[in-house]
């Protein structure tokens, strides 16, 4: 199945994709990135793959590949 | 099936706040030229404003124009290298306010050209001035008591009037909120490429969008303010399909 997987280097972590998520397999990280930004991480054990994330980030962080 | 998705090598990093709409196009731009094969072929003439972003945004060959005057920098461009895919990225205050003359010839001659515009109802780069697409009773740096149309007349719908009253080749206007209005924003964007790389003529892509920093919301709001007040007067949709 597929995943979605995130550049935590991308992240402006403005929380979109947490909010358009069903699946709850989103979460803002604690991690702070070289731009000072937080950043989002994914639940792999919720994520389906359905690549809504992916759709609705206006800083391209996703990736959805086969795991 | 596993479901493959990966943002193209030439959307790069942009500078966009966090949460703004303008990345959403961008990307969905460099999906279509890279569906397209046009990734190598395609030269951008970028407004000013925060579409001044995509110098660093996207990998392709652009010129900065000043301020409002995209629609006649592209039309050279396109007289000059008449197999190159073209397109300008503009905000509102860029393509309107400041560049209307420009943008309506370009229009009026149907030249070969796709234009996009990021209407986010105000100038945002420079702090959240009115602009002509600011809503009535909007609240803006320059409009601190809300907009009195009375007194600046109202929004202006400019896709409205080219496919109206000129004869382009594709004229619509999409949003950037929902998956699904994202998906369908797409399907306009791959339109208006297809009609100029089939010699179709102008094509215009006004794209609803937000600005959370002026607008003073969190980006999730600003989607939600966007679809309930926005929307209703800006009508989603083709106003100009190809072929018609
Ligand atoms: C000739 C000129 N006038 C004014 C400005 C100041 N200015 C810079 S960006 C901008 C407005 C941009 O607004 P818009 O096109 O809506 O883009 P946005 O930032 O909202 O995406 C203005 C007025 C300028 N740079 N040059
Ligand atoms: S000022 Fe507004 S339009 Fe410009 S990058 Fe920030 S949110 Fe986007
Ligand atoms: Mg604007």
């Amino acid at each position: 199945m597929s995943k979605a997987t995130a550049d935590q280097e991308r992240c402006k972590g403005c929380g979109l994709c947490i909010a358009y998520c069903k699946k709850n397999a989103l979460e803002m990280s604690s991690h702070i990135n070289s731009r000072g930004y937080k950043s989002i991480r994914v639940l792999p054990d919720n994520c389906i793959g359905c690549g809504i994330c992916y759709t609705v980030c206006p800083d391209g962080v996703f990736t959805i590949a086969a795991e | 099936m596993a479901v493959e998705k990966r943002v193209p090598a030439l959307c790069n990093y942009a500078m966009f706040c966090a949460g703004c709409g303008h990345g959403v196009l961008l990307r969905l731009i460099c999906e279509c030229l890279e569906e397209l094969g046009q990734e190598k072929n395609t030269i951008a003439a970028i407004g000013v404003g925060c579409s001044c972003h995509l110098k660093s945004g996207i990998n392709v060959d652009l010129v900065q124009c000043p301020h409002g005057r995209a629609g006649a920098v592209a039309t050279g461009i396109r007289r000059a290298e008449p197999d190159k895919c073209v397109f300008t990225y503009q905000g509102d205050g860029d393509a309107y306010n400041i560049g209307i003359a420009e943008t309506l010839n370009a229009a009026y001659r149907n030249e070969n050209l796709c234009v996009f515009v990021v209407n986010n109802n105000n100038f945002g780069m420079t702090g959240g001035q009115m602009s002509w697409t600011t809503m009535e009773g909007q609240k803006t740096a320059t409009s601190p008591a809300g907009r009195d149309i009375a007194l600046t007349g109202a929004p202006i719908k400019v896709p409205e009037m080219i496919a109206h009253s000129f004869r382009p080749a594709y004229v619509a206007r999409g949003a950037v909120t929902t998956p699904a209005e994202i998906n369908r924003l797409k399907g306009y964007i791959k339109n208006a490429f297809q009609a100029q790389l089939n010699h179709e003529g102008y094509s215009m892509v006004e794209v609803l969008s937000t600005c959370p920093t002026n607008w003073g919301m969190e980006p999730l709001a600003a989607h939600q303010h966007l679809m309930e007040h926005v929307v209703p007067y800006y009508q989603l949709g083709e106003f100009k399909k190809r072929g018609e």
